[in-house]
């Protein structure tokens, strides 16, 4: 079993350095080599998905910074759910799906079959479309987690607690009734909740899949100011979205994922102005969603 | 003026409206709105018969099982109230031991399958690699469910009661029924899990916890509203219960006395290995090889309190269920 020691180092590199846009310099490596230290927090080297024989994502390169919004666009079904769920490896949860290549993370592969799969899910933590709030109090929903990692101590929690509601800016709104239900909660309020209780685990990484898609414009505003508050703590955030204009509004930078394909990346200012790929810009102009 | 022909009007009102139509095609607009008319009414037709037929179907169902239920309590009523009937010895035409021995009999089957079905169905839901193997094991607890009551008694005499030498004997009988219970509780346990939203579990797996983590805090008390309705509903199946019994827990009630804790006599309430007829055995063997004057009476008095026993399980477990689901969700 390998421990991971995340890369604080690489905080400071942020998000106009990443490589899919890079400078002619930056050193390319070969799909299967461990990309040096220190380079970016979180790098995919052809990882594809399988579900039995049908391969549902083809290989796919990205790197994630600290301190940065990624966001993973395309239609329905183009594959950017699926390459998210790799990262922790929630896909290992649905049978018969297998993922190949490597995803680099603090220097361990966490496709390896040996990775410490808990401590991978507590580091690169997910927030998902529908909000999940547990069947707990608002306290509870957020100190269950850590207090299960072994966080004890009445003091702690109520500091983790407090800390990780403010982090996700709903601290204001839920101070006078942490315990009540988590379900009691509006939508937009649930779905901070639940970027709360996956920040009390201070991770590293955020995985965010279509968190507005149930949400009103209004609360989807609210969601995307707490991504860009979270970012400027120095995490990095992943955000599947199929809506064109949060991912304008709140990435650094884009991806665009076509038929199980990564079609094109780049800072998302200069991919949404004038994309390469045919495909993206059909895409862009609306062509098809 | 009839629905159609105003229908009708309002298409060739609309026209003029809409510029420069033909009459060819105001024509044609005009007699799809009566046709549509006419289907829309046809549907309500059709839809007022359909509810007709349901409810009378509703009905007569609701008519059978009230009037049962009501003719048993009508008829043992009387019986079921007088106090020294429902304390006394067989002998002395009560029903005590037997009102004592169902449910003590219930709770040593709830003792023995509630943990064994909680863990198979945790298993089946939560572990089992979706396959042939898992796929099998559902469909035989399926087929388990359904097996006749009278052959899981006689296969609990040759195994507990010969096999084992247990002799009839409430242990006996408290297998029997546990195999008699075990597929349902395990049926309904699973759907109460299944019917935990997905996002549930893999919210708490996201956040770095176990399946066995993540089962137990999350998706246990999630469900725990429709796993304790399921559970006392099954109780109520397994005091009624009386064919797997016969031959298992056998059909003597011997007296019992309270004050007896020596486990090892047959007088004493807590022996497990004493037989112990129960009250829908007590039924079947007052209509089948009675001795005693009155076994009309007594049988009549027995089946109403058993009626009102399990009106009362089912009563409780809508209570409880409601109860526990709103401190669950307590929105």
């Amino acid at each position: 079993m390998t421990t991971i020691e995340p890369e604080t180092s690489g905080a400071s590199a942020t998000a106009a350095a990443a490589p899919g846009a890079a400078p002619a310099d930056a050193p390319r490596t070969t799909p299967a080599e461990r990309p040096s230290d220190g380079e970016h927090l979180l790098s995919t080297r052809d990882v594809s998905v399988l579900y039995g024989d049908n391969r549902a994502l083809k290989p796919t390169t990205l790197d994630f910074d600290a301190g940065t919004v990624t966001a993973l666009i395309g239609p329905s079904g183009c594959g950017k759910s699926t390459f998210l769920r790799c990262i922790n490896m929630m896909n290992r949860e649905i049978p018969h799906c297998r993922v190949e290549g490597h995803i680099w993370y603090g220097g361990v592969d966490v496709n390896a079959p040996d990775t410490d799969l808990y401590e991978v899910r507590r580091r690169i933590g997910m927030v998902f479309q529908q909000p999940n709030p547990f069947n707990k109090s608002i306290y509870d929903n957020i100190a269950f987690a850590p207090r299960r990692h072994g966080v004890k101590g009445r003091k702690q929690l109520d500091q983790l607690v407090e800390e990780s509601l403010r982090g996700a800016a709903l601290w204001d709104e839920v101070k006078d009734d942490l315990h009540k239900s988590g379900r009691a909660l509006s939508g937009g309020q649930q779905q901070r909740l639940c970027i709360a209780r996956t920040l009390a685990l201070h991770p590293d990484v955020i995985l965010m899949d279509e968190p507005c898609s149930a949400l009103d414009p209004i609360a989807t505003l609210a969601i995307e100011q707490t991504v860009r508050d979270i970012v400027a703590t120095g995490i990095c955030v992943i955000i599947v979205t199929h809506n064109m204009e949060q991912a304008a509004r709140v990435s650094d930078r884009t991806a665009f994922f076509y038929l199980g394909e990564m079609v094109e990346t780049g800072p998302t200012a200069h991919l949404m102005k004038m994309p390469k790929d045919q495909r993206l810009s059909d895409y862009l102009t609306g062509r098809f969603s | 003026m009839t629905r159609s022909d105003k229908a009708a009007t309002n298409a060739a009102d609309a026209a003029p409206r809409a510029g420069a139509q033909t009459g060819a095609t105001r024509a044609a607009s005009a007699m799809d709105a009566d046709t549509a008319a006419s289907m829309a009414r046809r549907a309500r037709r059709s839809d007022h018969v359909a509810t007709g037929v349901l409810a009378v179907l509703v009905g007569v169902v609701c008519l059978l099982t009230v009037a049962m239920v009501v003719y048993i309590l009508a008829s043992g009523g009387t019986k079921m109230l007088d106090w020294s009937f429902l304390t006394s010895n067989p002998s002395d035409g009560g029903i005590g031991p037997e009102i004592f021995n169902s449910f003590y009999l219930l709770f040593l089957t709830l003792l023995i399958s509630l943990p064994l079905s909680l863990g198979a169905a945790i298993f089946l839901t939560q572990y089992a690699p979706s396959g042939p193997v898992t796929t099998c094991i559902k469909t035989i607890i399926e087929v388990l469910s359904s097996l006749p009551s009278i052959v899981v008694g006689l296969f609990g005499f040759l195994v507990f009661v010969i096999k084992f030498g247990w002799q009839f004997s409430i242990i006996a009988g408290a297998c029997a029924l546990t195999m008699f219970n075990l597929p349902i509780m395990v049926r309904v346990i699973q759907q109460a899990l299944e019917a935990v939203p997905r996002g549930q579990r893999d919210a708490g797996l996201a956040m770095g916890l176990t399946r066995w983590e993540t089962t137990i805090h999350v998706l246990i008390p999630s469900a725990i509203p429709a796993i304790v309705t399921g559970v006392i509903l099954s109780a109520g199946r397994v005091f009624g219960e009386a064919a797997a019994l016969i031959y298992t827990a056998g059909q003597s009630a011997p007296a019992i006395d309270f004050t007896n804790f020596d486990i090892t006599s047959a007088s004493c309430p807590w022996n497990v290995f004493r037989p112990a007829e129960t009250l829908a055995v007590h039924i079947w063997k007052l209509n089948s090889e009675s001795v005693v004057t009155d076994a009309a009476a007594i049988s009549a008095g027995t089946a109403a309190f058993l009626v009102a026993c399990i009106l009362v399980f089912n009563i409780l477990a809508r209570i409880i269920g409601r109860a526990l689901e709103k401190k669950v969700t307590a929105a």
